[in-house]
């Protein structure tokens, strides 16, 4: 016998942004906070309709830059007045004016990466295959389509009650149910309710 | 080409009262026909003849530039028509004018990202594939210059038998740190804003192939609501970070100059008249790319005759600003009365069988041609700006080898004035790096997203669940 699907959560499929916008601000007056929607580009006020708070990556790149500026001025600092000084028309070894330029450069260098880096491994990217990419036509939350999912971590998630929630948005087409295992296919909510009352009788 | 093409309102509301407003929007667009046209750029199968011939002929010309290096590394840099009092020619200055040409691409794609100018959508992936392959074309020149470019390392901070580190208090120093920085944070800038077009791709792709190639490029991007929200903080922190960076390449480039004790190069006016002079050569190479692909690629619609427009103004724009540097030099110098410079500038311009036919042309080049701008009609003729565009590149490239080889050939001793005589190698050198460029930018427009999809979705109207008003 095969092990049941562990579901990830609900989705469902709108046509606007609009739509999205509300009924992400439904589920957030519902109570729902494990959820999250697709969107193909970013939608003003989503962030704020999912409870998102100021992401932590400008303060990533502060500690990164500040490092960065440091880093930079000691290598200088190593090089031309630690280890090897040098007498160059008789300036001081530590000339720290001349040495800003690089300074600065290498601040900008380590921050650009902090930037970077920071979005990918917040965001828990780089991350080949993740449960949502289960649900057949979600490729078009790439191109035009906008979805939302209510995680099944969530302590508001039932089963019954979510999908009869997430079908009062009036979605287009119906609620599907998201496997956490890619071996099963996504289907409608309904299909897996069906089997979960047949198995309920069956001893 | 095309000549006038009309304004046309992007929506109701958008004009006000009778004054028609710009339009940088793709008309009659949504989000499924933005994509699919984008997309199917990429993923179509086969290339076109035209895409065919401009890369035969771009890697004809890579190929002459390759055996001229293999040549150059055999030979040595005498081959090329440097020597002293003029050791800087054809290659310092190619290398000043294509790190220049960089900078209009990090201007568009950063400095208006923090500007809110939404216009930049349609252009900045170009603008920022220009720079990245502008740099790669700038570094080739310093390197080759070194003569021995195997032992580039040294350039760089690595503890090594000698003991010796690099001298931290020199402009070149400055340089190898600035450029290699400003490459790599352009590449990360470019990069990241291609990660969703790319899973777009990925999403779209019929191929298993082509899917899993453009999937690992995507890096599992699903378009998450909380990724965009980290991904969007992210992109304008590095953009604020390119912004300075872009300033300061130029200022650092402009140093390997300003620094040295030569007559006209010792002068603090360099830094900003050296970044102005690249902004504006940028934006020459960008309507210079611009103008062939959407003729070719048939998107019209999408960089609208509008974009061009404002295109030429910041051209028009940027010009002044460079002819207000030649002014400031010319002014100061006569100012200043010091007798050995005042003689370099009076030489400059009126060296003839020296250098005052390059000046004049190149004056004529960067501060008589583009005022044909001042003219709504010319501005918004395809024809037209790319003539200006070539002759802007063309007048650029002559300013750098005019401030480069002038002041190196009158010295402050007589005894050690002499002229600079490029051979065939420093014009194929040169050339040859137009080819890399080229064919690199043919490859960009084959394989890579030419347009942000994600990022003009969202400027399309009702893309924010308002229907007007943005």
């Amino acid at each position: 016998m095969k092990p049941r699907p562990t579901l990830y959560g609900l989705m469902v499929e709108f046509l606007t942004a609009s739509e999205i916008l509300e009924a992400t601000r439904r589920a957030w007056q519902a109570g729902y906070r494990e959820m999250d929607a697709y969107t193909p580009y970013p939608v003003e006020g989503l962030a704020a309709a999912l409870g998102l708070r100021r992401s932590r990556v400008p303060f990533v790149v502060l500690i990164a830059g500040l490092v960065g500026a440091l880093l930079g001025f000691a290598m200088q600092y190593y090089s031309m007045a630690v280890s090897y000084p040098l007498n160059i028309g008789g300036r001081p070894y530590n000339s720290w004016p001349v040495f800003m330029p690089i300074a600065f450069e290498v601040m900008v260098l380590v921050a650009g990466f902090a930037a970077f880096l920071g979005m990918l491994l917040l965001n828990g990217l780089p991350r080949p295959h993740h449960p949502v990419f289960n649900v057949p036509g979600f490729e078009r939350s790439s191109q035009d389509r906008f979805f939302l999912c209510i995680e099944a971590v969530d302590p508001l998630f039932d089963l019954q009650g979510t999908a009869e929630f997430l079908a009062a948005l009036k979605p287009h087409g119906s609620v599907i149910a998201v496997p956490r295992d890619r071996q099963w296919k996504a289907k409608p909510v309904e299909s897996i309710q069906r089997q979960q009352a047949e198995e309920s009788v069956s001893p | 080409m095309a000549s006038d093409e009309p304004t046309t309102p992007a929506e109701p509301g958008a004009s006000l009262g009778d004054i028609p407003r710009p339009n940088y929007v793709p008309a009659g667009h949504d989000f499924a026909s933005v994509t699919e046209k984008v997309s199917s750029l990429v993923l179509r199968r086969g290339v076109g003849l035209g895409w065919l011939g401009g890369m035969g002929l771009s890697q004809l010309v890579v190929a002459v530039f390759l055996l001229t290096v293999a040549y150059l590394l055999i030979m040595g840099i005498g081959i090329w028509g440097i020597n002293i009092p003029v050791g800087w020619g054809f290659d310092i200055t190619s290398f000043v004018w294509w790190i220049g040409i960089g900078h209009a691409g990090t201007l568009i794609s950063a400095f208006l990202l923090l500007m809110h100018q939404k216009w930049r959508t349609s252009i900045n992936r170009i603008a920022e594939a220009m720079t990245i392959f502008a740099v790669m074309c700038a570094g080739l020149f310093p390197l080759l210059h070194l003569g021995r470019p195997w032992f580039f390392y040294w350039l760089l901070p690595l503890p090594n038998t000698m003991g010796l580190w690099p001298q931290f208090r020199s402009a070149l120093i400055y340089d190898v740190f600035a450029v290699s920085t400003y490459f790599t944070i352009s590449l990360l800038f470019w990069y990241m804003g291609m990660i969703p077009d790319l899973a777009t791709l990925r999403d779209r792709a019929q191929n298993r192939l082509v899917r899993l190639a453009y999937g690992m490029l995507a890096m599992g991007w699903r378009n998450s609501a909380r990724h965009w929200h980290r991904f969007e903080m992210s992109y304008l922190l590095l953009g604020g970070l390119a912004t300075p960076l872009v300033i300061s390449v130029h200022s650092v480039v402009s140093s390997d100059f300003a620094v040295s004790v030569v007559p006209a190069w010792h002068e603090t006016v360099f830094p900003p008249y050296f970044v102005a002079g690249a902004i504006f050569s940028g934006f020459a190479m960008v309507l210079l790319l611009c103008i062939p692909i959407r003729h070719f690629y048939k998107l019209k619609e999408f960089i609208t005759i509008d974009h061009l427009d404002v295109m030429g103004k910041l051209l028009l724009g940027t010009s002044l600003l460079t002819s207000f540097g030649y002014l400031a030099e010319q002014s100061l110098s006569w100012y200043a009365g010091e007798a050995v410079e005042s003689y370099v500038y009076r030489y400059r311009l009126t060296g003839f069988g020296q250098y005052a036919t390059i000046v004049w042309i190149l004056f004529f080049c960067n501060t008589i041609a583009p005022q044909i701008l001042w003219f709504k009609r010319w501005r918004r003729n395809e024809a037209v700006l790319f003539v200006v565009s070539v002759i802007v590149l063309v007048g650029m490239w002559l300013e750098r080898f005019m401030i480069i080889t002038s002041s190196l050939s009158r010295d402050f001793l007589p005894s050690s004035w002499g002229m600079f005589k490029p051979t065939i190698w420093d014009y194929l050198t040169y050339g040859g790096s137009l080819g890399v460029f080229f064919a690199a930018f043919l490859l960009f427009a084959r394989f890579a997203p030419i347009l942000s999809m994600s990022e003009t979705r969202a400027l399309l109207p009702g893309a924010h669940g308002t229907e007007v008003g943005r």
